[in-house]
Formats: C-alpha cells, sequence, structure tokens
C-alpha cells in the first residue's frame, strides 16, 4: 500500500495534495472542511493588509462545450483583517494538528512589514510560510506580487528579510510572467528559501463580448488583466517547473502549480519533480470532493507501478528531457491505420494534407477537393425497400492508407484520431545507430 | 394560411421538439467534423453537414442556415420529414464507434427555426435576371418544383409554379403526417419562395391550362407533378361511407375542418402512410387503430423508426392479412374480412409471396383507411412527347431531362415516391441542367 505521507521542505502533510492559496482557503470554516475531504494541506489565502475587490472578478474560457478549460480572476489578496485570519489558523491548527497550513503573505516591501507579519503568523501557529511574489494583477501596481517577483534582487532581498524572522519553512511562490524563471528561483535560493511553489497565474485577458466589446470579467464595463490557471495552464506549468527542477544552481523542493485536477496530473509533476502538488481552480469548479480520487488514484497507480513513496518516483522524467541538439536523428516512427478500428471520420486524412506531410491517401492519391468534389458528384437518394431491392450496397471507400516511405512520424492523425488505438505509432528499424544533430555537426 | 386549422397543435405535438441552446451547443460540439462526411455524400441534397453544425457551434447561425438553404431550399421540411436514420444519421461515423449518431435533424431544424423566427425576414438573395431572359414553368407545387423554382430564380429566370390546390406545397402541406411537419411550416417555405420572386398560379394543368399553351409560353417545363390518388383495393364495399383512403384522410385532418375519429379503425397497408394515418386515427380520438399488411414485419415497407414509432402510439399490428371485402351495416362500413395468408418463396425482388392458405376471419370495426400507395402516371405524357416507362417518368438522371428536350422532370412523377429531399434534390439537378442549357 502506497505511502503518501509528505514531508516537504520540513513541512509535513499526511499526504501530498494541499489547497493552493485562494478563494477555497479564505477562512477557516473552509480549510476545515476541506481537511475533513481529505486535503493535506492548505496554504492560507494570502494575508497582508486588507484589501477592497470589485465585482465581478472571474472569467473563463470554455472549450468545444466544456466549461472551464481556463479560469481568469482580478481578484486580489484577503480582504479580512490579519488578526481574523490569523485567529482562525490557530483554530484549525488545534482541531488538526497533522495537517499543514502554510501562510501565504504579501505586505509592502519593508524589512519590517515582513518580520512582522512572519511573527504573527508563526505565533498563530503556521507550519511553514510562502511568500506571494506572484500575483500579476491589482497588487503588482503596488509594488508588491510579481513586481517583485519579476526582479531577481527584489525576490532575494525579500526572502532575506524573511529568513532573518522565520522559524518555519520558507516557500516561495514564483510568477511564470518573466523570460526565465530560472532566474527568480536562483534569487530564491540566494535569500535562504527552503523551498518552490511554481507557477502562479499567468497575465491574460480571457475574452470579450462580442455585443458590447466589453472584455471580461465585467467590472462595470471596463477590466483589467488578471491571472489565467485552470486545465488550459497545465503544459506551461510542467515546463516551468521542467526548467527549476534541472537548474543545477536551484536545487529547492518544488510543490508544483498550475491545472491540476486529478491524481494524473500531480504524477506528472512529480515525475518532474515536485513534492506536493497545489490545487485551486479544480476545487472552485467542483468542490473539496475531488481530493478523494486524487488520493485514490495516486495510491492505485505508485501500487501498480512498485512505488511505495513519492520519493520512489520523483524526478524520474528529468533525465529524459533534454536539448534538441541531442536527439536522436535515427528514431523512426509511422503511422500505422488499423482498419478494424476505423470509423472512416478522415480526420487524419485532411490533417495530414492540410497540417502535415501528405501521406495518408483515399482512393489513390486524389487531393481533398477531388475527393470532395467525387462525393458532390455522386446521385444519392433514400433508400426504399420496396423501389430499391436488389440493389447493390455501396462499397466504403473512405478507409485512410499511410504511406510509410513518405510518412515523417509526426503524430499529428495519431493525435486528431478520436478513436483509441485506431492509429499507431510504430518505431522502424532505419539499421542506423543513434546520432544527435550535436554528434552530426561535431563530425 | 387561414386555411390551416391550429386545433391541430395540440393533437399533433411534434414528435421530435426542438433543441435548446445548450443542448443545440454540445450536441454541435460532439460533431468530429468529418472530412467528406458520409453525412453529406448520404443526403440526396449534399447539405454540407459538419460545416452547418460547425457554424451552430460557432455561434454563426446565419451562415449555418445559409449553408443548408444553398443546398437545400426546404432545409425546413427536410430537417423535420426526412427519415435521417437511414439518410444522414444512418451514414453518421459515430454509429461505427457505438456511439449515438449526431441528431443532424434536429440540429439542421435549430438553424432553420433560427432562419424563419419572427422579426428576421431574412431572404435568399437572387440574380437579378437571366442571361438569356428565359421563363420556366414548373407544374406541380411540391417540393421537387419548388427546389427547382428557387433554384432557377437564384440563377435569374423567370419561374411560374402551377398547382391545383388552394395552397401550394403539395405533399408538404397536405400529405405529411401533422406531428412532422404542420402546414403552416410548410406555408413558410413557399412564402420564402415568394419572397425569392417565384410567381404561383392555381390552375389545373390539363384542363385549365393546356401543356401546349406552357410549352408556348416558357422556354422550358419542369414535372414535379407527383403520384396519383392511392390505389384501390378493388374489393366489394369499398365506397360504403367510412371508408377513406389515406391521403385524403390526412389531408382532411391537416386542412379541413376539425375532423375527430369515434370507435375501432382499420388501416389497410404497410407503408410509411399507412403508418402515418394509423397514428393520426389515434390521436384524433380512435379507441382502438388496427393495421393489417398482407405481409409480415420482415417484409413491411415503411420505415423501421415509423414502425417502432406507431407502437408507442398504440397502434395494433396484424400480419399475413388481405382484405377481401368491406362489411356493411345501414350502408356504412362496419368491418373487413380478411383471407389469412401465407409466406411463399421470394419474388424478383427478394420480397417473399404470400398466398391465401384458404381461411379468412371477420374484423369489426367503424372505419376502414386503405394505404396501398399511389397509383402511377398513366400516359398522359406520351402526346408531349415525354416518354413513360413503368409509370415514371423517364429522365437522363444527372440533368432530369425528359424524352422531350423541353420537358425537365424530378419528384415522384420520377423516381416512383420517394421522399421529400428526393424531390428537392431532382428539382435542384434540373434547374441546374436548364440553366447550362439556356446559357448554350
Amino acid at each position: 500500500m502506497a505511502d503518501l505521507t509528505t514531508n516537504f521542505a520540513g513541512i509535513r502533510s499526511p499526504n501530498p495534495f494541499w489547497l493552493a492559496s485562494g478563494p477555497p482557503t479564505n477562512c477557516g470554516e473552509q480549510v476545515m472542511r476541506a481537511f475533513d475531504a481529505g486535503w493535506g494541506g492548505a496554504v492560507w489565502k494570502t494575508i497582508g493588509e486588507p484589501i477592497v475587490n470589485v465585482s465581478s472578478r472571474y472569467s473563463s474560457i470554455d472549450w468545444n462545450g466544456q466549461r472551464m478549460m481556463g479560469l481568469n480572476n482580478i481578484e486580489l489578496i484577503t480582504d479580512r483583517p490579519v488578526e481574523t485570519n490569523l485567529r482562525e489558523i490557530t483554530e484549525v491548527k488545534k482541531r488538526y494538528p497533522k495537517h499543514a497550513v502554510i501562510a501565504s503573505l504579501m505586505v509592502e516591501s519593508k524589512r519590517e512589514a515582513w518580520h512582522e507579519i512572519v511573527k504573527r503568523c508563526e505565533d498563530a501557529g503556521v507550519d511553514g510560510l510562502e511568500l506571494n511574489f506572484g500575483c500579476p494583477h491589482g497588487m503588482s501596481e503596488r509594488g508588491m506580487g510579481s513586481a517583485v517577483g519579476q526582479v531577481p534582487d527584489y525576490s532575494c532581498m525579500i526572502t532575506e528579510w524573511v529568513k532573518e524572522a522565520a522559524r518555519t519553512p520558507v516557500l516561495v511562490k514564483l510568477t511564470p510572467n518573466i523570460t526565465d524563471i530560472r532566474a527568480v528561483a536562483r534569487a530564491a535560493k540566494r535569500g535562504g528559501a527552503d523551498g518552490l511553489s511554481a507557477i502562479n497565474t499567468i497575465n491574460s485577458i480571457t475574452g470579450i463580448d462580442l455585443d458590447t466589446f466589453t472584455p471580461r470579467p465585467n467590472v462595470g464595463g471596463n477590466s483589467s488583466h488578471g491571472g489565467y490557471c485552470g486545465p488550459a495552464v497545465k503544459p506551461i506549468a510542467l515546463h516551468l517547473v521542467q526548467q527549476i527542477a534541472s537548474d543545477p544552481d536551484v536545487g529547492l523542493p518544488i510543490s508544483g502549480i498550475g491545472g491540476v485536477g486529478g491524481w494524473r496530473d500531480a504524477a506528472e509533476f512529480m515525475l518532474l519533480g515536485c513534492g506536493t502538488v497545489q490545487v485551486c481552480t479544480a476545487a472552485m469548479h467542483y468542490g473539496y470532493r475531488i481530493v478523494e480520487d486524487m488520493i485514490d488514484g495516486l495510491s492505485n497507480w505508485m501500487d501498480e507501478k512498485g512505488f511505495r513513496t513519492i520519493g520512489d518516483f520523483r524526478g524520474l522524467t528529468l533525465p529524459k528531457i533534454m536539448e534538441w541538439k541531442d536527439l536522436d536523428l535515427n528514431y523512426k516512427i509511422v503511422a500505422r491505420i488499423h482498419e478494424d478500428k476505423c470509423i472512416c471520420c478522415d480526420l487524419c486524412y485532411i490533417a495530414c494534407w492540410d497540417g502535415a506531410h501528405q501521406c495518408i491517401h483515399l482512393n489513390g492519391h486524389a487531393k481533398p477537393a477531388d475527393v470532395e468534389a467525387g462525393s458532390k458528384a455522386r446521385i444519392a437518394v433514400t433508400p426504399i425497400a420496396k423501389l430499391d431491392s436488389g440493389r447493390p450496397v455501396a462499397q466504403n471507400d473512405r478507409l485512410p492508407h499511410v504511406d510509410e516511405a513518405e510518412c515523417v512520424g509526426c503524430n499529428l492523425c495519431w493525435l486528431v484520431c478520436p478513436v483509441p488505438g485506431c492509429i499507431t505509432m510504430e518505431q522502424i528499424d532505419t539499421g542506423l545507430p543513434k546520432q544527435s544533430w550535436a554528434q552530426r555537426v561535431g563530425q | 394560411m387561414s386555411a390551416v386549422p391550429n386545433g391541430n397543435l395540440v393533437r399533433f405535438p411534434e414528435l421530435h421538439p426542438a433543441l435548446d441552446e445548450p443542448s443545440a451547443l454540445m450536441e454541435a460540439n460532439r460533431c468530429l467534423f468529418c472530412f467528406d462526411a458520409p453525412c453529406t455524400a448520404a443526403c440526396p441534397t449534399h447539405i454540407d453537414v459538419p460545416r452547418f453544425i460547425k457554424k451552430i457551434a460557432s455561434g454563426n447561425l446565419k451562415g449555418s442556415a445559409f449553408t443548408i438553404l444553398d443546398a437545400n431550399i426546404l432545409g425546413l421540411s427536410c430537417s423535420r420529414v426526412c427519415p435521417v436514420d437511414v439518410l444522414c444519421e444512418g451514414a453518421c461515423v459515430m454509429l461505427r464507434y457505438n456511439k449515438k449518431p449526431i441528431e443532424i435533424g434536429r440540429l439542421q431544424r435549430y438553424a432553420m427555426d433560427w432562419f424563419y423566427s419572427g422579426s428576421r425576414s431574412l431572404t435568399v438573395e437572387v440574380q437579378a435576371a437571366a442571361p438569356t431572359g428565359s421563363s420556366v414553368a414548373c407544374v406541380g407545387g411540391g417540393p421537387a418544383s419548388m427546389a427547382c423554382a428557387a433554384e432557377l430564380r437564384r440563377r435569374g429566370f423567370e419561374v411560374t409554379i402551377f398547382d391545383n390546390r388552394p395552397l401550394p406545397g403539395g405533399l408538404n402541406t397536405y400529405g405529411v403526417a401533422e406531428y412532422k411537419l404542420r402546414a403552416m411550416d410548410a406555408q413558410r417555405e413557399v412564402d420564402l419562395l415568394r419572397g425569392m420572386g417565384v410567381n404561383f398560379g392555381q390552375a389545373e394543368v390539363g384542363s385549365e391550362v393546356s401543356l401546349e399553351g406552357l410549352e408556348r409560353e416558357f422556354s422550358f417545363i419542369f414535372l414535379g407533378v407527383g403520384l396519383g390518388a392511392m390505389e384501390r383495393l378493388d374489393i366489394p364495399g369499398e365506397d360504403l361511407a367510412g371508408v377513406v383512403d389515406a391521403l385524403r384522410f390526412i389531408e382532411r385532418y391537416k386542412t379541413g375542418p376539425e375532423l375527430s375519429v369515434c370507435g375501432r379503425v382499420a388501416v389497410i397497408g404497410g407503408g410509411n402512410t399507412a403508418i402515418d394515418a394509423a397514428n393520426a386515427a389515434s390521436r384524433l380520438g380512435a379507441t382502438e387503430v388496427h393495421l393489417f399488411y398482407r405481409r409480415t414485419e420482415r417484409e413491411m415497407p415503411a420505415f423501421r423508426s415509423e414502425y417502432d414509432h406507431s407502437k408507442v402510439e398504440g397502434v395494433h399490428f396484424h400480419w399475413l392479412a388481405q382484405p377481401l371485402e368491406i362489411l356493411a351495416l345501414d350502408g356504412r362500413a362496419a368491418g373487413v374480412r380478411f383471407a389469412v395468408m401465407q409466406l411463399g418463396a421470394p419474388e424478383g425482388g427478394g420480397r417473399r409471396a404470400v398466398t391465401p392458405n384458404g381461411t379468412s376471419f371477420e374484423f369489426p370495426c367503424d372505419m376502414v383507411i386503405p394505404a396501398l400507395g399511389q397509383s402511377r402516371l398513366t400516359g398522359l405524357m406520351a402526346a408531349r412527347g415525354v416518354d413513360v416507362q413503368d409509370g415514371s417518368i423517364r429522365i437522363d438522371r444527372p440533368t432530369g431531362r425528359t424524352s422531350n428536350p423541353q420537358y425537365y422532370a424530378g419528384g415522384d412523377c420520377v423516381n416512383g415516391g420517394r421522399e421529400v429531399v428526393d424531390a428537392v434534390a431532382d428539382g435542384k439537378r434540373a434547374a441546374v441542367a436548364i440553366s447550362e442549357v439556356s446559357r448554350g
């Protein structure tokens, strides 16, 4: 049976699933319900001088009928007094001593202000601190959030201030809205951080109402750029996590954030080196209950793979990510279409012709326009048994075929095929030894 | 329009209610957007189905509606009456994948309802004047002529449709079951054609207006005359009160005064029209509706979906029963005597022959509705040099041209009685051919 207990940079929790700082961790009543549902930890909604929010605050991207592929928010940090948050933290820790409560912090860039908030939070009983250097909207205009996170020297300096006062582990939450995330990760390390959280939300404008020309979310006919998150950002988050995890000058534990909605996402972040993951959008979409399958699914997968602890597989994929110049130029795969599974939607055909290398064919080598013209020229009638008896049934001539000699192995047909297992990409033995671009030009 | 009774809205709620916006979007998004889609190939008018569906998904309903109308001017009626499970939806690749086919018919209706709704008053653009100044007469006011006329108007021809009934639209107006297509919806398509500049004339061609006259007045004549009256049973008692053939019955309840049915009804025949009549009798108040067919379920020509629907309507089916005589009581039909049949060897067409087994039975009822199919054409056209073979006008299939080059033809009078969409396809092909011939 898999052991999910976690010690992340010195912060212990019953499992690696933490709620990220945000609306689901706004108050003690919520965090306690989240712990009851199974969450291992919670990063409290960012504490600082209480702000005033606008209405509305969220907008999202729907895709092909699915809601909230990506979510955007322009909500600021907590709007509740510091003492209220701290009193509730104390209460939560009293009732849930084994769960991780981490205070996300954001105050003005003054040493005394940081010293004071750190001391007050630790006195309230938090297990760790997360410095919010990532919030991309609103607070950044006041010199906080990503305004700090985008300047490595500021990040280093404030981390140092915090470390002067802190007795609990200090995590720095990184913004993706920067050219090279490693620069800030290294600065946090220099400042003495114990761990990193990545990524914060991505600057975004989700959309515009085409009747009123108002951007979303609508605040009295106007809007402002917001922070983008949810399933759509996961690939970006995975890349940035890998960048930090692979950097020899960083070497800190990473709490992975960005589009985690299920155990598969969590496993992927962990394979790229994360020790815990943080979740916000999925919990906002479906509620705290989603954690049950995260725990169950990850445990079952670990059992199946023979991993006892998260440490057994953390970072396993990192050595497989390398620079393009080191990839094997002589590795060759081609597409195979399994006719017994093909439903003849011919999406692979048009994708290959218009979006790839013209090596999937119908009816000989006809071009798409000729194929369509042929169908439109055919006379079709409603089959009427009484009138049509004895008429031959039309042959299916829609089966696509791959010209393997021309196939470059790009994967596009396999990606667009709606039927699992219908197209497989299969390795062809080229008879050539491994050779990378670096090796080839080095010769 | 005033001739169309509204009581039918209550008695005949629609078989397939309209999709609401979220359902339409969800269904439109489910469509895979196949290349050279089989649904499009299966549609006799080759509506670009994935294209109009993806336009629904993108919120471009105007574009969706015109994608449909460009291919099929009767997109509204087809969306309601097409037997989609043997056409577009039957060809949907989802079926090969053990998934429900995309609800193409209902999505088409969604786009068409948008097009025809209230204040929108959209019209189909037509060309100002024909390059040749040619004019065309379309004889018969049903779907074939309407499609031919619309396509010709688009290409700038002057077109007049002649029909002998008060309202144009042919079987769409008078013959399609009310729960599939309401007469008032059929009239919306007539109004669309009027808006495109199609002229409508009420006249019986052959008596009030002669074909010779039309030949002199018009450059081309399109024959979309459909089939004749329903075939007679040719048994004693057929002319008794209480006996009404299926098409007259449907026409009466659709457009005539409020009609109600009481008591037991016997419907004779196994086709789609027999089913429509049986369902209608049930909805109009019959206590029991019994359908008698001389072969069995397997040989029944009605579409499977129609048969299944009818069972839900509560119609009782009886197989291997051929009527011998309609029994009278006080001058009214009071029952039918049927011969019991038995199945024999397959005939030329593959269907099994039936022969009487020597026994018979009587079925007491209050109304008899024969539905044996419509009669074929007689040699009426021969005098104009238009060849008729086995009751159908002979045409060159891709162009619809008859043996007399001034005459084109399409629809039931050519294909022996198929669907509205087949008539539309025939009419459109003929219009394209006429246009090409005129251009020289």
